[in-house]
Parts: structure tokens; sequence; C-alpha cells
């Protein structure tokens, strides 16, 4: 053991600690990271005070706020609950067409319809509404499969299409593979071509070979003149929008296996008003239609 | 003032201050663990995986979805709002290893099932682009391959020795309940819905033959987070200490 001296380089003392005539410099910790450290040690008893910390078994201490995320996320919720009650209680009150009517409520469920359907709808039907060819149909055309009052969205968006709730919208086609030649199937996929007024075959398509087996197997949903049944979701064949593809092998596979949108029902995950905000939305994209389908009314 | 050099020049002193520190970072660490069942809420409806569900679970995890998918709806108004409920510790019972994840490059996943259509998952997860172009999400179209099962029993009984409660009937069923899930119309999907309770069915990628790794993940995905009934949940009992019902 040496003794503590200054060392004349540093300027500093040394620990007196000496190995074979080599000593130590005495660097103690810097003053400001002792003052950090108490500081922190200070700050974890406020917070320990505070706030929920030391666990117990099957509890913390509560700390003298009382606080906890999950009552504090409720108040949180509360709050917006109470600031959107009245015009939550009017959606949900009114009638799909006295919201349209009122001005200022028709401003505010479009906007509120949008933010909905930026979370829970875009992502099949597209930012904008404008569906995705071959998986998803557009929202923001006239034409629609299952009707486009705003009576008919509510029910589509309330209830959902295809899926496992009893209220769903719900209709099959027959997988017509099962039952005909390929040959057959490829004369009625003719036919359907031929009901557009701009295919050359229009006016003659009833000699077409697919003319009886379409009157026999596909009118019934599809209408006389494929013009479509919105009773069934059968999409009008006579047009030029084609959710499957309108070329004529991607008609003569829908015939075999037919493809069927699926729609979740969004009655069981968003409130009353949240679903009226849609469908306000929805139908202001471009295709609303005045009067309901005839399906709709009757689920009501 | 307190000199340090009386415990670093006592080997013995120096030891039993050690342990003493020890101890006491030890018990508080490790003393909350043997009381961690009474911090699941009381919830009724979580039910251990279905075959077809794990089997998706664990190609989650081969695939690492969980690096930049979380499954964990934090208590925000924010998460609330976009993705439903804040997720609780009765939801993560079966869940060995669960899959909370910490990187948010994609959405929380915690909720996702029955969001969307098996229809939307499945073109989703061929080119994610073509159904949201924004999106960077890899594709896995490759996922459409024949699924591998054939260990599916020593997956459930591995589970079963850790504490999830399947019994002979769903190990001896497990594949019959991998083809009624995937393709319903082949199996008998009410067995297996009397084992799994409101187990997602298929078809989930439009193939009505075989069932392959795509049909797995979607099973599974669109079984997160619809377990819990939360008409039976009060954040307030979670602080009386009860056990979930099992």
């Amino acid at each position: 053991m040496g003794k503590i001296e200054r060392d004349p380089i540093t300027g500093q003392y040394t620990t007196g600690h000496q190995w074979n005539g080599i000593r130590e410099l005495r660097t103690p910790v810097p003053i400001w990271w002792m003052l950090v450290w108490i500081a922190s040690i200070a700050f974890a008893l406020v917070y320990v005070y505070l706030l929920p910390s030391i666990p117990l078994g099957d509890r913390t201490t509560a700390g003298a706020t009382g606080y906890t995320a999950r009552l504090n996320l409720e108040a949180e919720l509360d709050a917006v609950r109470t600031a959107r009650a009245e015009a939550s209680a009017q959606l949900a009150e009114l009638e799909l067409s006295e919201i349209v009517a009122d001005e200022e409520l028709a401003t505010l469920a479009f906007n509120g319809g949008r933010s909905a359907f930026g979370v829970n709808c875009m992502q099949c039907h597209g930012a904008g509404g404008g569906g995705q060819i071959g998986q998803f149909p557009s929202l923001i055309d006239d034409d629609w499969l299952w009707g486009g009052s705003l009576e008919d969205i509510w029910y589509s968006i309330n209830h959902g299409i295809r899926n496992e709730t009893l209220d769903a919208r719900f209709a099959l086609m027959p997988a017509y593979g099962d039952f005909y030649e390929q040959a057959e199937i490829e004369d009625v996929a003719d036919y359907v071509l031929a009901l557009n007024p701009s295919s050359p075959e229009h006016a003659t398509r009833d000699q077409l070979p697919g003319a009886e087996m379409f009157d026999l197997e596909c009118s019934a949903c599809h209408g006389v003149n494929g013009e479509g049944g919105r009773d069934f979701g059968a999409p009008n064949l006579s047009d030029a929008v084609w959710l499957y593809g309108g070329e004529r092998e991607e008609i003569v596979a829908q015939i075999i296996n037919p493809r069927m949108g699926v729609m979740p029902a969004f009655g069981e995950r968003l409130d009353e008003a949240t679903i009226k905000m849609l469908t306000v939305y929805v139908h202001a994209l471009g295709g609303g239609e005045d009067v309901a389908s005839g399906e709709t009314a009757a689920l009501q | 003032m307190f000199n340090h050099g009386i415990i670093e020049k006592s080997t013995p002193l120096m030891l039993l201050l050690i342990l003493l520190s020890l101890g006491i970072g030890g018990m508080v660490q490790i003393i909350p663990l043997f009381k961690v069942e009474s911090t699941i809420e009381p919830v009724s409806g979580v039910r251990p995986y279905s075959p077809l569900e794990l089997i998706g679970r664990n190609i989650y995890m081969r695939e690492g979805c969980y690096n930049c998918h979380s499954q964990q709806v934090r208590p925000f108004r924010d998460e609330v709002d976009r993705y439903g409920h804040y997720s609780l510790a009765a939801e993560g019972v079966y869940d060995y290893p669960f899959l909370w994840g910490s990187k948010r490059t994609g959405p929380d996943l915690a909720r996702v099932g029955g969001k969307y259509s098996n229809e939307w998952h499945a073109a989703h997860l061929r080119n994610p682009q073509a159904v949201l172009p924004e999106s960077i999400m890899p594709d896995y179209a490759f996922l459409e391959r024949p699924l591998d099962y054939d260990d599916i029993e020593l997956h459930l009984r591995t589970l079963r020795f850790i504490g999830v409660p399947y019994d002979d009937a769903d190990i001896e069923a497990a594949r019959d309940d991998i083809i009624a899930q995937a393709q319903p119309d082949t199996g008998d999907s009410t067995a297996l819905r009397e084992r799994y309770a409101d187990a997602p069915l298929g078809p989930f990628t439009g193939h009505t033959e075989g069932v392959n790794e795509m049909d797995a993940l979607i099973a599974y995905l669109q079984v997160l987070g619809t377990m819990v009934d939360f008409t039976t949940f009060d954040p307030e009992t979670m602080l009386q200490g009860q056990e979930v019902g099992r």
C-alpha cells in the first residue's frame, strides 16, 4: 500500500494502491452522473407512490392516482360517447331518408361514414369504393347486385352477404359443370355474350344454341333478357360490367364452378349509428338509388 | 462516511450481501409468477386451437409474420377504435408461445378473425398489392402447396403435456378435423364444432379438394380474437382475482 498523493501529470490524486511501482489514479464518478442517478431513484419513488407498480401476487399496489390503463380507457371512451351522444342517438333513431334530408346530419354521416369505410370496407372495396376487378364489386357505379337504395345498402352492410349469420343475404348459383357438358356450357356463354345490346348477335340471339338452356336454367334469377335479379344478387348479364371477368372463358369458368362474394355482417361489429353513416357514405359515392328492392323490404 | 472497503475486504460478508440483494430481486420477479393464474380475466369462450388452426399458427411462426404484425390491441382509444376490444390475458391461455410481437409494420392482427371473407384473405396472401395497392407485404402465393400434417398428433400431445386440454378423442380425430374444417362439404364439420366451438369453416382458398398451407393459415387468422364473449367481461372484475373458467 502506497500513500495517496497527487499525480504530477494529471493533477489528480492516486488511490494509494501500488503494484510494482505502478500507481492507479483515483477518478471518481462525475458529479453530474451521480445527480442523474439520485434523480432516477427519486423519480422511481414518486412513480411507485403515484402509479400501480409493485406486484403483490394477484394485484399490484394501487398508486395514489388510482390510474390503470383499462379504467383510463373506459373514461376516455365514455367522454367520447358523451360528446357524440346526441348525434349518435339521432343517427340511430332517425330513418335513413330523414338523415339524408337533414343537411347538417347528412354531412356528419357522410364524413363519419368515410372514416368508418377506411377502417372496415376499403380493404375489399378499395380506398375510393372502386372495388377490385375479379374480386370485389365496385360501389361507385349504378350496377348493384343486391340493390342501391339506402335501405338496400343498410341491409347489406348490417347483415352481410353469404356469411353465417341468420339474416345475411343469401343465394347460391349452382355449379353447372356438374350437370352439363363443356360444349353446352360454352353455348350458353356465347348466348350470355350476345345479351349485350352492342353485340352483333344481339338481335338474332334466340337462334343461338345456348338460348334454350339459358331460358331453362338462368333466366329465373338473371332475368329473361339477362337484366339481373336483385332478389338473388344475380348480376345483370346484359351490361359491360363483369365482376369475375367478361371474356368468354371467364364466363365459362363462372358457369362451371361459380364464384360468389361473401361479406361479413358488420352489424355484429359496429353500432347502429356507424352502420347508418356508412350507408349514407356508400349511397353518396355515385350509384345511390331512390327505391328499395322488393326483397329488402320483405326481409325487413 | 460508510466505507465500502469493509465489504470488499471480507469475502463472507460480500457473499452474504450479494445473496441478500439477489434474493430481493428474485422474489420481486418470481413470486408474482406463482400467482399469474389469478391475473387472467374471468371470461368465457376461450378454447384450444383446432388442429388446422394450430398448424396455421405454426406456419404463421415459420413465415415470421410476427416480425411485422403484432397480436395485441393495447388499451388505448385509437387502437380500440381501429381494431376492437383490447386484448386480454385470457385470450392467450393456450398460446404456446404467445405471438404478441412488438413491431407494427403491418396492422395488428389480434382481432382480424371474421373481419374479412376467406376469399379476401386468399387474394391478399396470393398478392397483397392486388387488393391493397399501397401495401408493402410480400406475397405468400407459395403457401398453396399441400399441407403436411403427418405429425399433428405429436403437436397436440406436446401441447397437452404443457397444459392445453386436448383429450384423447381430440387427438384421435385430429386428421378428420383438419379435413372437416378445410373442406366442410367433405368432412364432418358438426363434430368439429362440437370439439372447437364456432371454428371458422372453409373452403378458405377456393379449392374444393385437399388441404394446403394457405387453408391452415387462413383458418388461424379467421379465429384470431373471436373466441371471447365480451358481454361477460367487465374491466373492474379484473381486480377481483378470479380464475378463468376452463
